[in-house]
């Protein structure tokens, strides 16, 4: 008994603190808006175990106390009215001030999470089944650029995300960070969030979205503001050219196979908008939304069986021959 | 279990399962061997008083009886920008596939054969760009188009905003012989 008593213990524990931190944890938040909400779950949870323990008190309390016999039940006791009067009384008062106080307290939270702030980064966020694009604004358009996946941002600079979907309703939620807001087809939806810390923090598309929506992740990683210029600047260039046969072999592959139908590579000929854009592939951190790390097993593995991967996604099984393997994920991975 | 409760409950999965077929959605693609194994006729013109013989592998009904793979060709026709060509189905620089006009022959062998091989004065290959089974769904979407596919199996509605209504609301073409496999040459 003891033991088993030690063990649901154990994995009660476990459970409780396993998603305390981390880089996907709402209660190890990274910026002033995750510290927000964080601060309003722990307040919440404060007020309402509080309220739970006094009410089980109470009961406990009330259950226990012997009753004493009365000579005439029929007969009141007007002191004894009185007090009860008073305890109810106070105990609704108490509860209404309670929920004001709260429903306050959360309103002021939100008016803080939704005011806005001039943006230093802005970048728009389309969710598609299941990825997303990430294209950097900028006021001169030829500063724009389009990535996937995974966003970069400055530390202690306010981002603001414009948020779009193409298919169905997606909804983009860095725990770290921020709260979630939806993606819809036909309404831009915007939200602002600042990173205090450089770090990796994973989001997770949080709208049931189809078979893969629980592959639908990203990364957000933020960077001193340095180098964050250094890595947009880099984003910006078009793909260096192959500087190798077997690359070059690579590129050709990649030009003539189904690729290019869906994929961009800026700098050649592919240029279609279906899937992500793959301009910068070899510098990204991970493949198929967050799903597999960057490794050239990976890519090989993705590139010939992403229906074994990812189920249902709209990255088909297509016919490569076993020597074009090599190149091909020579070339992706050399796309940096 | 008495005789009528067997008897029940054929009846219930019999009418459960009845209709799954056409929703059918196969989770892998086909494996990528049979990609030139269907051979049909590009021609009707033959030497001799025989025609060649033609193989088809099948894969017609699959597809054109399958409300899940005429929409995905739907959504592929947008993403490879068939539009580019033959608008949405009413043709530009390409002809037009919602009419009842086919150079190339109606039946869904045909307009695969078309899509994967190209044909002369302008339609590309896409042998080796697009998978096989894509081609097919294409096909079979195009056939939708051409209002040759059953009402509940075609798409009732788009994904963007047109003006017209879905391909399960087209009417019938008027001769529906045309779709019998063999070409129907311009009149």
């Amino acid at each position: 008994m003891r033991g088993e008593f030690r063990f649901a213990a154990g994995m009660t524990a476990t459970l409780l603190l396993c998603s305390c931190s981390g880089s996907q944890s709402a209660l190890d938040p990274q910026g002033p808006h995750a510290q927000q909400l964080a601060s309003l779950f722990w307040i919440f949870t404060a007020v309402s175990a509080f309220v739970w323990l006094a009410v089980m008190g109470v009961l406990l309390a009330g259950l226990a106390r012997p009753v004493p016999e009365r000579p005439d039940p029929l007969v009141l006791a007007p002191a004894v009215e009185r007090r009860r009067l008073v305890i109810v009384g106070g105990a609704a008062v108490a509860t209404l001030l309670t929920v004001v106080a709260l429903t306050a307290l959360s309103y002021l939270s939100q008016r803080q999470l939704f005011a806005r702030e001039r943006a230093g980064v802005t970048i728009k966020v389309t969710g598609y089944q299941w990825w997303w694009d990430v294209r950097y604004e900028n006021d001169s358009p030829e500063r724009t650029f389009t990535t996937a996946n995974e966003i970069y941002v400055p530390v202690g600079v306010p981002v603001t995300v414009k948020l779009a979907a193409n298919d169905v309703i997606h909804s983009f939620w860095v725990p770290s960070l921020m709260g979630k807001l939806d993606l819809i087809p036909g309404q831009d939806n915007e939200i602002q969030f600042v990173a205090s810390r450089p770090g990796v923090y994973r989001g997770q598309c949080a709208e049931f979205c189809g078979w893969q929506h629980a592959h639908m992740g990203l990364l957000v990683i933020a960077l001193p503001s340095a180098e964050f210029q250094a890595w947009s600047e880099a984003q910006r260039a078009p793909a260096t050219a192959p500087a190798d046969a077997e690359r070059q072999r690579g590129a050709d592959l990649f030009a003539s196979k189904a690729c290019v139908m869906c994929h961009t590579i800026r700098g050649t000929s592919a240029g279609s908008r279906v899937g992500p854009d793959l301009t910068h592939f070899g510098s990204r951190q991970s493949i198929a939304s967050a799903t597999l790390t960057m490794s050239r097993g990976n890519i090989a593995a993705w590139i010939i069986d992403p229906q074994g991967i990812k189920p249902g996604v709209n990255m088909p099984n297509v016919s490569i021959a076993p020597d074009e393997i090599d190149p091909l994920v020579s070339y992706l991975a050399g796309l940096r | 279990m008495t005789p009528w409760h067997a008897g029940a409950t054929a009846v219930l999965l019999t009418a459960l399962l009845g209709a799954c077929e056409r929703e059918d959605r196969p989770l892998r693609s086909e494996p990528l061997l049979n990609e030139s194994r269907e051979q049909i006729a590009l021609s009707t013109n033959s030497p001799g008083p025989g025609t060649p013989i033609e193989y088809k592998t099948g894969t017609r009904g699959e597809y054109e009886k399958n409300a899940f793979h005429v929409s995905q060709g739907k959504k592929l026709y947008t993403w490879y920008n068939c539009s580019g060509c033959h608008a949405n189905g009413g043709g530009g620089s390409g002809p037009a596939l919602m009419d009842d006009v086919w150079i190339y022959g109606s039946s869904v062998e045909n307009i695969a054969a078309s899509i994967r091989e190209g044909r002369p004065n302008g339609m590309p290959t896409f042998r080796g760009k697009i998978p096989e089974d894509q081609i097919w769904q294409i096909a079979a979407y195009v056939r939708a188009l051409g209002g040759f596919v059953a009402s509940d199996v075609a798409s009732a509605r788009h994904d963007q905003i047109r003006s017209h209504e879905g391909e399960s609301r087209l009417p019938s073409p008027p001769d529906r012989t045309s779709s019998q496999p063999g070409l129907a040459l311009p009149q």
